[in-house]
């Protein structure tokens, strides 16, 4: 009775066998963007240039780069809707602001703050008032946009200054444009932030168990509204680089990104449900999305047509590991 | 009286009530029963689009792809009308039913079968039905003069002082009232909102029941897809775009709770027509159609604030003292 137990050592994290990793959403993603890759560069013979492939990336990094705080924001059991609203309305204060004469920094801040502000709007609405995310951001999806068609109209924004078209134009390095690398920076900073990070860890806690987290002395609350703000900032700078790149702000610019969005996030291995999730897998879904519509962009597939591959191939790739394990387990009805 | 000042319905009618009251100070002649009764007729398909909806929220779940099938069946249905004038009208809204069945029984079979989250189903049907309708008209339109006059004539006749569009949607909402409310469908739907468990252990069959309410918004949808091409008398890819979430802030704004089990027809029905009084009201009172986006937006937001109050679910906070320090 008088010897303690040793203390035991309590691994950080589960041993894995390769199996699994092997098995793993990631590499299932894996393997489908190969295939898409491999498919892409024998149907077309403009596919496999670097440029081609640099054009290609322009397809999903600004909802990549919104994706990135979705995935958290649905990790922890929300949902935001109105990130291209937020897209919508940050654009047209910049147009604002270069009609009002604003030079390059300005209406960097601009967007960036907008999008922040939408993004704290929908995060105190959520959180302080205890109201379910989804509702909130399809009423504010409609305000947001709303007040950039009670702004312009039919009109449009142009005139952007010749230094702004760096952000959605420019290029870092050979055939890597500036929206690339930024997607690339911050996806590593979310991977870092969401499974490095002890406020990642809560991240997974609360889309899990809330109601316990609450009781274990997570701040719910402060969490989720942090995470609308990040939705929000990144729809801020997704703004500036759509912006850049058209040159032109409308209303209706970015029009149903949330959904593409949102697809992206599922199509990464995020369980709408909360509570499980991976960056990585977001971004290989970022990467297959941009693959498929570049791919079928490059025969001549007309873009709504390439909106079916991509609705297939999330309920395919959702449905896949079900039903495979249905069949292994013999009872699939 | 107070138990009576308990439903949400109560006060969605007298906020109604008041706002025509508000555009009759600008606009005298909106209170008018004639224009009245045209803002009904306006607002049937949605009324209709939102009963479907409720039925599938009250479960739990939601259906994004109903703008999607109601573009598709609509696109189908007048591709019909253009290639055979002759088929009959009663004919072709059975066409535009089964259809619309076809394609909610998919979203049913996906949430059923395979227990895949509503949201992700629809997200994914959405894109695919409207991308179906591309591939089967080749994007190209069907035209008014393309059409026959009996597809375009048929909701317009008048019948007993009211327009056909308006006696469906009358006959529409006669029909979910009595289903919610007077069958066993009805309860289900009702419970296993409220506690799916606990259904189960009532002996509800929930995934089928899900099924169901899938299907009864597919056709919904599809019924909406005739009614809608027929009123607007232009099908193309771009129809109903976006519209899903007009019916899902109808159903909001009409008290339906998007987390389940609560919601009445009547709640859907005044909810829709607070959208339509909005967009019937704002070009006769002088204010830009822009506005309207902006004006629905705030009024789901309001209704949400308003509902919430009394509907908490979750877990107390026993040591609120301890927390605040």
């Amino acid at each position: 009775m008088t010897d303690t137990p040793a203390p035991r050592r309590i691994p950080d994290r589960l041993d894995k066998p390769l199996s699994s990793a092997i098995f793993s959403w990631e590499a299932l993603l894996v393997i489908i963007a190969i295939l898409i890759f491999a498919v892409n560069s024998f149907a077309s013979p403009y596919f496999l240039d670097p440029w081609s492939l640099s054009d290609l990336t322009f397809n999903f990094t600004e909802k990549g780069l919104i994706a990135l705080a979705m995935a958290l924001l649905i990790i922890s059991g929300e949902i935001d809707l109105s990130v291209a609203a937020i897209v919508a309305l940050a654009s047209t204060m910049m147009g604002m602001a270069v009609q009002a004469g604003a030079g390059t920094p300005v209406l960097v801040a601009i967007g960036v703050v907008v999008g922040l502000g939408c993004g704290a709007f929908n995060g105190l609405l959520v959180t302080r008032l205890g109201l379910p995310s989804i509702v909130v951001t399809i009423g504010t999806m409609s305000l947001f946009r709303g007040i950039a068609f009670i702004i312009l109209g039919d009109q449009a924004y142009k005139g952007y200054p010749e230094s702004f078209a760096f952000f959605g134009q420019g290029y870092v390095w050979w055939v890597f444009s500036f929206e690339l690398a930024l997607f690339l920076v911050a996806a590593l900073i979310y991977w870092f932030v969401l499974h490095r990070t002890s406020f990642g860890r809560r991240v997974f806690a609360i889309g899990n168990n809330p109601v316990a987290c609450q009781f274990s002395g997570v701040r719910v609350a402060r969490i989720k509204f942090i995470l609308f703000c990040l939705t929000g900032l990144m729809s801020g700078i997704a703004s500036v680089l759509i912006t850049s790149r058209l040159g032109s702000t409308r209303p209706s610019i970015a029009q149903g990104y949330e959904l593409e969005a949102i697809t992206m996030v599922v199509l990464g291995g995020v369980s709408i449900l909360g509570g499980a999730g991976s960056i990585l897998g977001v971004v290989l879904a970022a990467f297959i999305m941009g693959l498929v519509t570049f791919g079928l962009g490059l025969l001549n597939v007309p873009g709504i047509v390439m909106s079916i591959f991509i609705g297939l191939l999330l309920i395919i790739v959702i449905a896949l590991p079900i039903v495979w394990r249905r069949l292994r387990e013999g009872r699939f009805a | 009286m107070k138990s009576f000042l308990k439903y949400r319905e109560i006060w969605l009618l007298a906020g109604i009530v008041v706002l025509i009251g508000l555009i009759s100070t600008r606009f005298p002649g909106f209170a008018d029963p004639a224009n009245l009764r045209q803002v009904f007729n306006d607002t049937s398909i949605l009324m209709i689009l939102a009963l479907g909806q409720m039925v599938v929220i009250l479960t739990r779940s939601i259906d994004l792809s109903m703008a999607s099938n109601l573009c598709f069946t609509g696109m189908v249905v007048a591709m019909l009308n253009a290639a055979h004038p002759a088929i009959p009208i009663p004919v072709l809204i059975v066409i535009a039913l089964a259809i619309g069945l076809a394609l909610g029984a998919i979203n049913g079979f996906l949430v059923w079968r395979l227990n895949i989250p509503s949201i992700v189903v629809t997200l994914g049907t959405l894109t695919i039905y409207r991308g179906a309708t591309f591939v089967v008209s080749g994007g190209a339109w069907v035209n008014a003069d393309q059409m026959s006059p009996d597809f375009i004539n048929f909701q317009r006749a008048a019948f007993l002082g009211l327009p056909v569009l308006s006696w469906i949607a009358i006959i529409v909402i006669a029909l979910f009232f009595m289903v919610m409310t007077r069958t066993q469908i009805g309860r289900s739907v009702h419970a296993i909102g409220v506690n799916p468990t606990a259904s189960v252990y009532a002996g509800i069959d929930v995934g089928r029941t899900k099924f169901i309410v899938f299907c009864i918004s597919g056709m919904i949808g599809g019924l909406a897809g005739y009614l809608w091409i027929s009123r607007y008398v232009i099908a193309s890819v771009e129809v109903a775009n976006g519209y899903e979430l007009n019916i899902i802030a109808a159903c909001v704004i009409g008290g339906i709770s998007i987390a389940g089990g609560i919601g009445s027809v009547g709640g859907a029905v005044l909810g829709a027509l607070f959208l339509g009084i909005i967009s019937n009201a704002l070009p006769v009172i002088n204010i830009s159609p822009f506005w309207q986006m902006a004006i629905s937006g705030s009024a789901i937001i309001l209704a949400v604030v308003l509902n919430a109050r009394g509907e908490r679910r979750q877990g107390r906070i026993i040591l609120r003292k301890a927390e605040a320090a």
